[in-house]
């Protein structure tokens, strides 16, 4: 093959992905500069910064920033500290391994919203939730997840859907461990932290930068769940970045503003993009 | 006490703890079944019925009245027509990439890699406004396009990785042999690389038929997928949980299944052949 065909080969790919990443940024900063609203049309023309200053202070918009962050980190954290403590637990042959498995890894073939539907009706419903029967079993007031703790409630479905991810890619990474390694160490002495520390965390230490970069991408967009269970409230509470925007854009129809959004959105998963590309680009080296 | 004994114990101890913690974590997913067999009455029943006598009224009901079966159209369409499309797109990209790889493969890799990490909120009014002005809001053409975009940059990197196992020296023999470049990608390629092929486009199909920002936000009656179809049951409070868990159920089902049998490929497709 010569060159210039591969280079024909690849045109239309990266055609489509330059169009599909230039065009609607181009409009959305396009938009973002002017006044643009659905319910008003007859109202528009260039404003300059002040869509961009109308979001900053919105009172949601600082709260949101937070809700984001905290959000990804929780998810981040959980996933990682269990998935990987699952993955170690099952890490050695015993009776219905697999089936453990695949009970294990169900959770994140489940579509985001059901996953919040089963979680909103079935687990943490006041009244008839799985939670709240437990929770009177045990004489305790049931808690009001959703309404108390929207954030956390959150957190915990997509950390539940996301740790059967992050378990299924430590398995897989801790199977292709040398087995000789770990019975000399074991043979030498070397307790069960001490193996941990100098064995397997250096193994699976490109896995877990590739879940962490995954999953940031993902969580950093979280949109279904929160509008299925608690719309961002009560309040701001559980209103991440992606979702003030979107109720700016769909619900107040004011699109010069949720553009404006939508360039602060960008430049945020930018600025970690930047940092994570950095780290998988280096493992891509590695590995080819 | 042995050692060995000790030992034995500690196993135990361990199994019982994975098949403890396996169970709680399908419990959800198993409440969800169950409850698709109940009632109404039953559904919503204090202390919760584990026994009871099963019925199918709500599968019967959900496939007639919240046109399910509409829905599970759309959502098989636009996830194999997105899939195919970016298929089309990517098997000759990814098989230039690794046979003729240039000086600059790796950052054009990287740089439809960092396609993904755009919000999809970024963008979210230009698309809703060009689906808008090209009558597309709402139609499975529309789905079927921006999933192809969405998927393109892992389905060309999964790819990629794929052709790249491929020995070199297979290559050259059949070009020792005269064969064309076509002829290479059909009768050396190809074979080698189906399973590679299958998987990738399996993976793809489970990440679309579980994508639920664009199906929510640019659909409604007539082109919604399942996902769009179970957002819209958020509201009613403590009505119908049975039929929203059968219809949870079906629109899962098959996906989850797929899953089980994928999980390999998942894997590797999923960390960009980091893990394998």
């Amino acid at each position: 093959m010569n060159p210039k065909l591969a280079r024909w080969l690849q045109a239309p790919s990266v055609a489509v992905l330059l169009l599909w990443m230039i065009v609607p940024l181009m409009m959305t900063v396009y938009f973002s500069v002017m006044r643009y609203q659905l319910l008003y049309p007859e109202r528009s023309g260039f404003v300059g910064w002040s869509n961009y200053e109308f979001f900053v202070t919105d009172r949601a918009f600082w709260p949101a920033i937070g809700n984001t962050l905290v959000l990804v980190g929780l998810v981040l954290v959980i996933t990682v500290g269990l998935g990987l403590a699952l993955a170690l637990l099952v890490n050695r042959p015993f009776r219905g391994r697999n089936i453990v498995r695949i009970l294990l890894i169900s959770p994140f073939f489940i579509m985001p919203t059901v996953n919040a539907l089963i979680w909103k009706n079935m687990m943490m419903h006041p009244i008839y939730g799985v939670f709240a029967v437990i929770w009177r079993f045990f004489g305790a007031e049931p808690v009001g997840w959703l309404t108390d703790m929207p954030l956390l409630s959150i957190v915990i479905m997509i950390s539940w859907q996301w740790t059967s991810f992050t378990f299924l890619i430590f398995t897989t990474a801790l199977l292709s461990m040398d087995q000789e390694q770990v019975e000399a160490a074991t043979l030498d002495g070397a307790g069960a932290f001490s193996q941990f520390w100098n064995l397997v965390l250096p193994h699976i230490a490109r896995p877990i930068a590739v879940v962490i970069l995954i999953q940031t991408i993902f969580h950093l967009s979280v949109f279904a769940e929160i509008l299925v269970t608690t719309g961002g409230g009560p309040g701001d509470r559980s209103t991440n970045l992606t979702f003030l925007i979107f109720t700016q854009a769909l619900q107040g129809f004011d699109f010069g503003v949720a553009a404006a959004g939508g360039v602060i959105a960008i430049i945020l998963a930018n600025i970690v993009a930047v940092f994570l590309i950095r780290a998988i680009g280096k493992n891509l080296a590695a590995s080819s | 006490m042995t050692d060995k004994q000790r030992r034995k114990i500690k196993q135990g101890c361990s199994t019982g703890l994975a098949w403890l913690i396996a169970c709680l974590f399908f419990f959800p997913i198993f409440w969800m079944v169950l409850t698709g067999f109940k009632t109404e009455q039953q559904a919503i029943s204090i202390p919760p019925l584990l026994f009871f006598t099963p019925t199918l009224e709500n599968y019967m009901l959900a496939s007639e009245r919240a046109g399910y079966t509409l829905y599970a159209l759309n959502s098989v369409i636009t996830a194999i027509g997105g899939t195919a499309l970016g298929m089309l797109l990517a098997i000759p990209a990814a098989y230039a990439m690794a046979f003729q790889p240039g000086p600059r493969t790796r950052g054009v890799l990287l740089w439809m890699l960092s396609t993904k990490m755009m919000p999809a909120v970024g963008v979210l009014m230009p698309l809703y406004l060009i689906c808008q002005k090209l009558d597309l809001l709402d139609t499975r053409l529309a789905l079927v396009i921006i999933y192809a975009l969405v998927n393109l940059p892992i389905i060309i990197l999964i790819l990629y990785n794929f052709f790249r196992d491929i020995p070199k020296e297979i290559l050259e023999a059949s070009r020792m042999d005269g064969a064309t470049t076509l002829g290479e990608i059909v009768h050396v390629v190809l074979p080698l690389a189906r399973s590679g092929i299958a998987s990738t486009a399996l993976l793809s199909i489970v990440l679309l038929w579980n994508e639920a920002f664009w199906s929510i936000n640019l659909t409604s009656a007539s082109a919604g997928t399942l996902v769009s179809l179970v957002a819209s049951f958020s509201n009613p409070e403590g009505l119908f949980w049975a039929k929203v868990s059968a219809v949870s159920t079906m629109a899962c089902a098959p996906i989850v299944i797929i899953g089980w049998m994928t999980q390999k490929q998942l894997v590797q497709g999923l960390t960009f052949g980091a893990v394998k």
